[in-house]
């Protein structure tokens, strides 16, 4: 289901001295809502989620959290200018989660996986161990890892667990909104349709909002309801995703669907 | 040789050449900068404030940081103790002890109740401590999150945002591990209701001492250049789980040599027939049980 608004680009610019990160990216996301950011290397997509997840300062232009006040209206507020950084890290660590390409990024290598996916409970306040493990054991279940890998590293999983593993930390503490940036890059194409096909899942169940960073149309098509066309760090084209993947207007989308193999 | 020539080697009379040093071996202006993070140290309890810790005559790792404080708060009028795993005898003690003989001529002892300043590396002594004392830690690592976070400048952002769920991380990486908190040593703490602190490896059994201590503790961490402190009758609480509470821990017997109970013993290996038996760490305190014991006799 399509919720309420939660989160808002406007005219959101990057720039690194001279060169262009991207100009003038507004976009908005509601609840319920994955919206797919695609584009070649070097497009401005990684910067762009960079910027929007909290992790960089944008050189002008707002990222805007979306918050619903009591009498049902929503409130905006900038997260670099409105807040203040203990605030911005406590919404970056408990309203929205980030899952990495590389799953060594998101996780703690040197912690078990329980460990890893109670961080951020135990960084919320929990202080019942057992209450923990139960709740760590339960997600493993929900991303599919056997619960008897509970107190393994994630040195010892393989690629596709250990991204699974990334995902169970992130939702671990109910965020609303996920960034991902190429979730299944590196992954073979049996584990990525698995891998798609949970976070498709977990999306619908949870009703969460998903920021997409993809350079892959297929995971676009799969998981997105709406998507975005970056090319030389702007964002040519916006529209729901069959659209644009069927009747894409730009000659740069146009360019990138008929790139695929058609089968 | 005699014996008198023995100990006249060991401990030589004070001469022409140490007078070139300065009293407690730094000089004025350096004491001045240690004693300012010192005040700073107390002002807030238990955060770790910077300071420009010199080369000592000593390697690092053997007490720099804990010489250094010691340095900066003695006195002419002063009595000093050093303590090495709670024994007066070993050779960091006697080494630091001589030091402190030579550079400031004051009054040492071995005895806890006589000392002014105690410095002490991974033990607190046995004996409660007084308002009128000092004690000084020799710390090696300052920064309770550094094995989880390498990164210096993060570990300070959490420190400043109370940011410590990672510290329970590693609680529960213990219990998953072990069936419970394994941590023995540098168990952590949470000083005053906000920092988290590293008490220096002392065994987690000296942990309860920490806490609302008469004495003014200060910790000095020579390569890592920071200074620490928990001042009197400051609350320090260990960390744990409601489900998996503290707990300090010991040996559930009496000191071999002078049968003192609830006290910290060493397990001292006597045969390869694995034969072992359970004496006093605090050396002092030892004695001091044993001369009471045969005085009441």
């Amino acid at each position: 289901m399509i919720g309420a608004p939660l989160f808002k680009l406007s005219g959101l610019t990057k720039l690194y001295g001279a060169r262009v990160g991207c100009r003038h990216a507004s976009l908005e996301v509601r609840a319920g809502e994955v919206l797919a950011v695609v584009g070649e290397s070097g497009s401005g997509k990684s910067t762009l989620l960079s910027c929007a997840s909290g992790q960089m300062l944008p050189t002008s232009g707002g990222v805007l959290h979306g918050a619903t006040s009591p009498d049902g209206r929503t409130v905006w507020r900038d997260i670099y200018q409105d807040l203040s950084e203990p605030e911005r890290r406590k919404l970056l660590r408990s309203e929205w989660a980030y899952v990495h390409q590389d799953a060594r990024d998101g996780l703690r290598m040197s912690v078990s996986a329980g460990g890893n996916i109670g961080e951020r409970m135990m960084a919320a306040g929990a202080r019942r161990y057992g209450a923990i493990r139960r709740e760590a054991e339960a997600w493993l279940a929900r991303v599919e890892i056997p619960t008897d890998r509970l107190d393994d590293r994630p040195t010892a999983f393989s690629g596709g667990m250990r991204q699974r593993l990334q995902i169970a930390r992130a939702l671990a503490t109910g965020p609303k909104l996920v960034f991902m940036d190429e979730p299944t890059g590196g992954l073979d194409v049996s584990v990525q349709a698995r891998l798609l096909d949970l976070v498709r899942r977990l999306v619908a169940e949870y009703d969460l909002a998903v920021i997409i960073v993809t350079h892959d149309l297929a995971v676009a098509r799969l998981l997105a309801h709406r998507m975005v066309v970056m090319k030389q760090g702007r964002i040519v084209e916006s529209g729901l995703t069959d659209q644009i993947l069927d009747d894409p207007l730009h000659p740069y989308s146009q360019l990138l669907v008929s790139s695929i193999l058609q089968t | 040789m005699s014996a008198q020539d023995l100990s006249s080697a060991a401990a030589p009379a004070p001469a022409e050449e140490e007078a070139d040093y300065n009293f407690a071996y730094l000089d004025e202006n350096t004491k001045r900068m240690i004693r300012r993070a010192l005040l700073k140290a107390v002002a807030i309890p238990g955060y770790q404030t910077p300071f420009a810790s010199r080369e000592m005559p000593m390697p690092y790792g053997w007490g720099t940081g804990g010489v250094q404080v010691t340095s900066a708060c003695l006195t002419e009028s002063d009595s000093l103790k050093v303590i090495d795993q709670g024994a007066d005898d070993t050779t960091n003690a006697v080494s630091i002890r001589k030091f402190f003989e030579r550079t400031a001529r004051v009054a040492t002892t071995t005895r806890t109740e006589e000392a002014t300043i105690i410095q002490t590396r991974h033990r607190i002594p046995e004996t409660p401590l007084t308002e009128n004392q000092i004690l000084v830690y020799q710390v090696p690592i300052p920064e309770p999150l550094r094995f989880l976070e390498p990164r210096e400048t993060e570990t300070r952002k959490m420190h400043a945002l109370e940011e410590y769920g990672l510290m329970h991380v590693k609680l529960y990486e213990d219990i998953a591990r072990h069936g419970h908190i394994a941590t023995a040593y540098a168990y952590p703490v949470q000083v005053g209701r906000r920092y988290v602190m590293d008490p220096s490896p002392i065994p987690k059994f000296d942990n309860p001492k920490l806490s609302n201590c008469p004495a003014l503790q200060l910790f000095g961490a020579g390569r890592e250049q920071r200074i620490y402190a928990v001042p009197p009758y400051t609350e320090a609480i260990s960390l744990d789980f409601e489900d998996h509470p503290f707990d300090p821990g010991g040996v559930d017997q009496p000191c071999a040599l002078c049968g003192a109970t609830g006290v910290y013993l060493d397990e001292v290996i006597t045969d390869d027939q694995g034969t072992r038996m359970y004496v006093c760490s605090d050396t002092d305190h030892c004695e001091k049980t044993r001369a009471d014991a045969e005085a009441a006799q």
